[in-house]
C-alpha cells in the first residue's frame, strides 16, 4: 500500500511532483530504548523538510503513541514488535503504527478532556496527558483492529510545501 | 541519570543533565528527585535547560515530584526549551508551576 502510494503518477504541472515521496518505515522492539531509537531515526528522516518546532511536534506525537503501545498494548512485556510507517505527501506527514498487543480500549479515540489543572496540588493529574496531546496535534486519527493487530493512523499537518 | 543539586541563592537548584525526560527515565527521575529533596530547602528550582524533549511520562514525573513536596515547599522550573515549554502550555500545566521566563521566550510568553 505504501509502495503504491509512492508510485502515484503525476503530470508535469501537478504541484505534487515537487514533493519528494518521502517514506520512513521501521520495525523495532516495544521497549523504551528501542522507541527512542525509532523516534530519533524518524525525526532525522524528515528534518530537512520540517521546522524544528514541527520536528518537536512529530517526535512528541510519535512518542506518546509508541509509549502507549509499550506500556499498555504490550503491558511492558519484552517481546513485542512495533511497526511504524510515515509518508510525506501534500497534506503533511501520514503516519501508520501497528502492533500485535491487546486491543486499544474503547474511549481512547474519543476526543479526551484535558485533566483539570485547576485543582489542589494533591489532586493534580500525573497522567492522562498522552491521548490529549495526540488528539491535539494530529488530524484524521483512526483505529482498526484487524487480524490480532492494532492499526493506528493519523496525520500531522506539517512539512506541507505550500505552507512553507 | 545525570541529576545534580546545589544550594544557590537560598534555593536548592536541581539540574537535569539529560537531553530527554521521557518514558525511558521517568520513574528513575522521580526516585532520584525524592532522594535529592530530602535536603531541606523551602525553595526548589528544577533547571531543565539541558532538556530538549519532554513527553507526557516526563511531565507526569515532574507533577508527581511537586505533589510529593511537603506543604510550604515550592517547586519552580527554569530554563524551559521550546519543545518542553510547548508540552507545559498544551497541557495547561504552565498554570500550575512557577516557571521562570527563558531567554528565548522574551516577552512573548502570552503570545500563544
Amino acid at each position: 500500500m505504501l509502495a503504491e502510494q509512492a508510485q502515484v503518477r503525476t503530470s508535469e504541472s501537478d504541484p505534487r511532483r515537487k514533493v519528494g515521496r518521502d517514506i520512513f518505515h521501521s520495525r523495532f522492539s516495544a521497549e523504551p530504548h528501542a522507541v527512542r531509537g525509532a523516534l530519533r531515526a524518524s525525526v532525522a528522516r524528515f528534518a530537512r523538510q520540517i521546522s524544528p518546532e514541527e520536528a518537536g511536534a512529530l517526535e512528541l506525537v510519535l512518542a506518546e503513541v509508541l509509549n502507549n503501545i509499550v506500556e499498555h498494548s504490550y503491558a511492558g512485556g519484552s517481546d513485542g514488535v512495533i511497526s511504524l510507517s510515515i509518508v510525506r505527501d501534500l497534506s503533511g506527514l501520514s503516519c501508520a503504527v501497528s502492533d500485535d498487543g491487546i486491543p486499544l480500549p474503547e474511549g481512547c479515540l474519543a476526543p479526551p478532556c484535558l485533566p483539570s489543572a485547576a485543582v489542589a496540588t494533591a489532586q493534580l493529574p500525573e497522567g492522562g496527558f498522552g491521548w490529549y496531546l495526540i488528539h491535539d496535534l494530529t488530524q484524521d486519527l483512526g483505529y482498526r483492529r484487524d487480524g490480532g493487530q492494532n492499526l493506528l493512523a493519523f496525520r500531522l499537518p506539517i512539512g506541507v510545501p505550500e505552507s512553507r | 541519570m545525570k541529576l545534580s543539586a546545589e544550594a544557590s541563592e537560598g534555593a536548592l537548584v536541581v539540574r537535569l543533565g539529560e537531553a530527554r525526560l521521557d518514558a525511558a527515565i521517568a520513574i528513575q527521575f522521580k526516585d532520584r528527585m525524592r532522594e535529592i529533596l530530602l535536603q531541606p530547602s523551602p525553595r526548589v528550582v528544577l533547571d531543565l535547560s539541558g532538556v530538549d524533549f519532554l513527553d507526557s511520562s516526563g511531565l507526569g514525573a515532574i507533577v508527581s515530584v511537586m505533589k510529593g513536596l511537603s506543604p510550604g515547599r515550592k517547586l519552580e522550573l527554569r530554563g524551559l526549551t521550546p519543545n518542553v515549554e510547548k508540552v507545559f502550555r498544551l497541557t495547561r500545566m504552565d498554570s500550575v508551576f512557577a516557571i521562570q521566563p527563558s531567554a528565548h521566550q522574551g516577552g512573548l510568553r502570552d503570545a500563544g
